[in-house]
């Protein structure tokens, strides 16, 4: 129950996907994750059968299912706006595909009942839908695709229409039903917290190519590149070149990585573990620079402040308690100090 | 209120200018109505070649919605949803009954569904007639109010989310099915207009029509007949009957199909 796809190219409008290759395991729940506008819904209605690659073949258990009518495939699609039928009650929404299978009207509606028990929604099942709120919908809208058994679910950003309280609550309604009833799930998004969240995998893409796939892990672990790095929201991505003796050197700045085997390309610091101090201090830290505030940026429960070594920028996590303890102005001299452990290379 | 708290000169002119539009429509349809005596407007009501006719112009006109609707709605649907070469074209195509002069138009049609015509030589074993008959009659009016109908009813159907139709294919309906539970329902009111539209235009119709047959007499010719023949004060009345009929019906069609919940609005 393995979906592949070798080489899809598709051109729609100013889209261009150039020729993608992906393998979607059975059962596992695929992220992938990108800006708007990589072409991420196209992927998905082209998985669905609902648009034709102009070149390349899509594989359903080694069957050639390019040509496959979407109503054949068995896949299930849930969009953003959720595309409720909006002239149907919930419970007649849910029914739809039963009854488009040619179930008949008793044993559709009790399989209803069931699945809107699932998923806590049997009070809503008379309601239109535009009386329902966003949450509603969305869990409208699972019990929809869900209720047939579909092979494999095509999510197309399932949160981004709800607010951020709600949001998290609905991504542990999706991992939980993708992990009740063993789904594939396929779910496209722009948020990487929300792929890192749900994902078994995750998929980073861009320009319409698939640049890297893995588990959460290993794609911080080793992004390929320097793009990969900023989709999964790494701060402090440098170009780095001489890696010799345990250093490398980023912008006239000899900063120490610790024994690596390889050459790499590019050093990745986390923001969360470099100190910032008024005065220097024994550490086993190798690393320990002067440096000049430039700015700062409050974020949740942090504090981003963003820092120069010589031409070297470094943003730095703070939480509010140092933040004020530090007693930061534009242009106050600190010192930066980070393991070499805390630096991470690729 | 889109004024807010104090209406500008160019709000107020504007409302002028509309108030005025609204009388150029309203003020003829009131005054030829008030202008009937009582006795002229009961007479009328007792004529029956004024009802003949009135029932054969709303017949004709609903024969020819009712045929239409089989060939238009799936070209509407199409042109709402395919993209294909020539689509703009298509469209154009659609439009051209609304700009010829319909007198050129019945001409035309005359031309393909004429006494020697293949139509007329097909149809004929089948017991219909165009010319001087009833089938001519509704033939004339479908062709000059049939854009009515497929322009109202592509807006209804381009105005139905793709998404919508996506969903339900992956959920096992075959495009069939799509078409009858999802798109139609959704596009309905607007397919519903477009007949009214369609149905209202045709009645009105009277270059194409008194072409292709001047008897039986539709009730837009029979008024032109009376006032040509007769005077204003003869042909008032049924002018006034047909106008009330009209704008009874319209007034019942409209509350018939007002929008309801869910609806493409």
């Amino acid at each position: 129950m393995t979906l592949e796809l070798k080489t899809v190219t598709k051109t729609l409008g100013d889209f261009k996907l150039p020729g993608l290759d992906l393998t979607v395991h059975e059962g596992e729940y695929l992220v992938l994750v990108g800006p708007s506008g990589v072409g991420k819904t196209v992927l998905l209605e082209i998985i669905a059968g609902l648009l034709r690659p102009d070149s390349g073949r899509l594989y359903w258990c080694g069957r050639d299912i390019t040509t496959l009518a979407p109503e054949r495939r068995g896949f299930g699609i849930m969009y953003q706006d959720y595309a409720l039928f909006s002239h149907m009650t919930v419970s007649e929404n849910i029914a739809y595909g039963l009854r488009s299978r040619g179930w008949s009207k008793a044993e559709a509606e009790e399989k209803t009942l069931d699945a809107a028990r699932d998923l806590d929604i049997e009070p809503l099942l008379g309601r239109m839908p535009d009386t329902l709120s966003g949450g509603e919908q969305q869990r409208a809208a699972l019990a929809r695709a869900l209720v047939v058994e579909p092979q494999l679910l095509l999510l197309d950003e399932p949160l981004s229409a709800v607010d951020l309280r709600l949001r998290r609550r609905l991504r542990r309604q999706l991992k939980h039903a993708q992990e009740t009833t063993g789904t594939t799930f396929v779910h496209v998004t722009h948020d990487v917290h929300e792929a890192l969240t749900v994902g078994h995998r995750v998929g980073v893409m861009l320009d319409g190519r698939l640049r890297q796939i893995g588990v959460p892990a290993e794609l911080f672990r080793k992004p390929t590149d320097k793009d990969v790095a900023r989709v999964l929201g790494m701060r402090n991505i440098f170009a780095a070149s001489g890696f010799e003796d345990g250093s490398c050197h980023v912008d006239g700045v000899n900063i120490h990585v610790g024994e690596r085997e390889d050459a790499y390309r590019h050093i990745w610091i986390r923001p969360e573990e470099i100190i910032l101090s008024r005065e220097p201090f024994e550490s086993s830290a190798r690393n320990q620079f002067r440096c000049v505030v430039e700015s700062w940026e409050f974020h949740d429960v942090l504090v981003n402040v963003r820092v120069a070594v010589n031409e070297m920028k470094l943003d730095v996590l703070l939480t509010y308690a140092s933040f004020e303890k530090l007693d930061v102005q534009s242009g106050t001299q600190l010192h930066a100090t980070f393991k070499s452990s805390s630096v991470h290379c690729f | 209120m889109i004024f807010g708290s104090r209406p500008s000169f160019f709000h107020l002119a504007f409302f002028l200018l509309g108030a005025l539009m609204l009388l150029f429509i309203v003020a003829p349809l009131v005054r030829i109505t008030l202008d009937s005596s009582a006795s002229e407007l009961s007479e009328a009501l007792g004529d029956r070649e004024l009802w003949a006719s009135i029932f054969l112009t709303l017949r004709a006109a609903g024969v020819a919605t009712i045929i239409s609707i089989l060939f238009g709605v799936p070209l509407a649907y199409l042109l709402a949803h395919a993209r294909f070469p020539g689509r703009s074209l298509v469209l154009g195509v659609i439009d051209l009954p609304i700009m010829i002069p319909h007198s050129a138009a019945g001409l035309a049609l005359l031309t393909v569904i004429g006494r020697h015509s293949l139509a007329q030589k097909i149809a004929g074993p089948l017991g219909i007639e165009f010319v001087g008959e009833e089938a001519g009659i509704a033939t004339a009016m479908a062709f000059v109010s049939v854009p009515f109908l497929v322009n109202a009813a592509r807006e209804g159907f381009t105005a139905v989310p793709v998404r919508l139709e996506n969903v339900a294919r992956t959920l096992g309906a075959r495009p069939s099915r799509v078409f009858f539970t999802i798109s139609l329902p959704l596009a309905w009111r607007a397919v519903f207009s477009g007949m009214v539209l369609m149905w209202a235009r045709g009645i009105s119709e009277f270059g194409a029509v008194i072409i292709i047959a001047y008897h039986p007499m539709t009730t837009p010719i029979l008024v032109f007949q009376r006032f040509s023949d007769f005077g204003l004060t003869y042909a008032r009345a049924a002018a006034v009957v047909l106008i009330l009929v009209c704008v009874i019906g319209f007034a019942l069609l409209r509350f018939l199909s007002r929008p309801k919940r869910g609806e493409v609005r």
